[in-house]
C-alpha cells in the first residue's frame, strides 16, 4: 500500500535488551504477530510468516541490537520486496533508565525517493502529527461544512 | 475495501499536492478546477491530473453546472479511509500490548532467577 503510513508507540516496563528479543525472536514473533514464524533476524534474511491459513514473505532490512530493527512484508509471492510492492516495518527501541523501554513502531509503504527534498520535509512533518489525525482533520472539516 | 482500492486510496492521498487539493475540497467542496488553480502553488494540468487521481481513488467526485465541472470529497470514501485507518492501528496497538505483556513477564522472571540465584 504505497502512501500508507502509521505510528504507534508503547512504554515497556522492561530493559532495551528484553523488548529487543521480544521483537527479534522467531518463537516471541509468533506470540505477537505471526501464527508461526520463520526467518532469520540478519539483514537481507528471507523468510515466511503464516496467519491462520493464509501466509506470506518476509524480508529482513536492519538489524541493529538492540536499537533497530526493520523488515518488510506484504508483497507478492516471488517478488523482491522493494518500495511500492511491500509494507516497511520499522521497530525503534529507546531505553528511559535502566528497566524501561520506549517502543515505538512505523508501518509504511509510501516512496520517498523520487519526491524533492521541501516535500520530503512536508510530507515527515504530517507524518509526525500521524495519518489518522490527518483524516480525522479531513473528516471533521467535512462534518462541519455539511450540514446535519 | 479490497487490496487494490486500497493501494489507490493511500497512493492518492500520499502525494503532498494531491493532499492540499484534497484539503481545499474539503473545506470549500463544489469548486472547479479553475479556482483550485487559483488556489495552489502549482499549475491548472497538474490540478487535472491530480483531480484524475482523486476521483480514480473514489475520494472525491464530479458534477456539471451550466457550463462548469464543479468538484467535491465523497464523505462516504474519507470515512471508509478513516476507519481503515483506525482499524489498522488498532492491529498495531494490540500487538505492542502484547509485545509490552511479553516483555514484561519475562524481565519480571529474570529479575526473580537472579534474586534465586543471587
Amino acid at each position: 500500500m504505497p502512501g500508507l503510513m502509521i505510528e504507534r508507540e508503547v512504554l515497556i516496563e522492561a530493559p532495551v535488551e528484553v523488548v529487543w528479543r521480544t521483537i527479534t525472536e522467531p518463537d516471541q514473533m509468533s506470540q505477537w504477530f505471526a501464527d508461526r514464524v520463520e526467518l532469520v533476524v540478519e539483514p537481507g534474511a528471507h523468510g515466511f510468516m503464516e496467519f491462520g491459513d493464509q501466509g506470506g514473505p518476509v524480508a529482513v532490512e536492519i538489524v541493529d541490537p538492540p536499537t533497530r530493527f526493520s523488515f518488510r512484508w506484504n508483497h507478492p509471492r516471488g517478488e523482491e520486496p522493494v518500495a511500492g510492492n511491500s509494507m516497511l516495518v520499522e521497530f525503534t527501541l529507546t531505553p528511559e533508565g535502566d528497566e524501561r523501554t520506549r517502543l515505538r513502531v512505523v508501518e509504511s509503504g509510501h516512496e520517498l525517493l523520487a519526491w524533492p527534498d521541501a516535500e520530503k520535509e512536508r510530507y515527515a512533518g504530517e507524518h509526525r502529527g500521524g495519518w489518522a489525525e490527518y483524516l480525522d482533520r479531513l473528516a471533521t472539516l467535512l462534518a462541519k461544512r455539511q450540514p446535519g | 475495501m479490497t487490496a487494490q482500492t486500497d493501494d489507490e486510496l493511500w497512493s492518492a492521498i500520499a502525494d503532498p499536492s494531491r493532499r492540499r487539493v484534497l484539503d481545499l475540497l474539503v473545506s470549500n467542496g463544489d469548486v472547479s478546477a479553475s479556482w483550485l488553480a487559483g488556489h495552489v502553488p502549482f499549475s491548472r494540468q497538474a490540478v487535472s491530473k491530480h483531480l484524475v487521481v482523486l476521483e480514480r481513488a473514489g475520494l472525491i467526485s464530479r458534477r456539471k453546472q451550466g457550463r462548469e465541472v464543479l468538484y467535491q470529497v465523497e464523505a462516504d470514501r474519507l470515512d471508509q479511509a478513516t476507519r481503515a485507518m483506525a482499524e489498522l492501528a488498532a492491529q498495531w496497538d494490540r500487538r505492542l500490548g502484547t509485545i509490552k505483556r511479553l516483555a514484561e513477564t519475562a524481565h519480571a522472571e529474570n529479575k526473580k532467577r537472579n534474586r534465586h540465584e543471587g
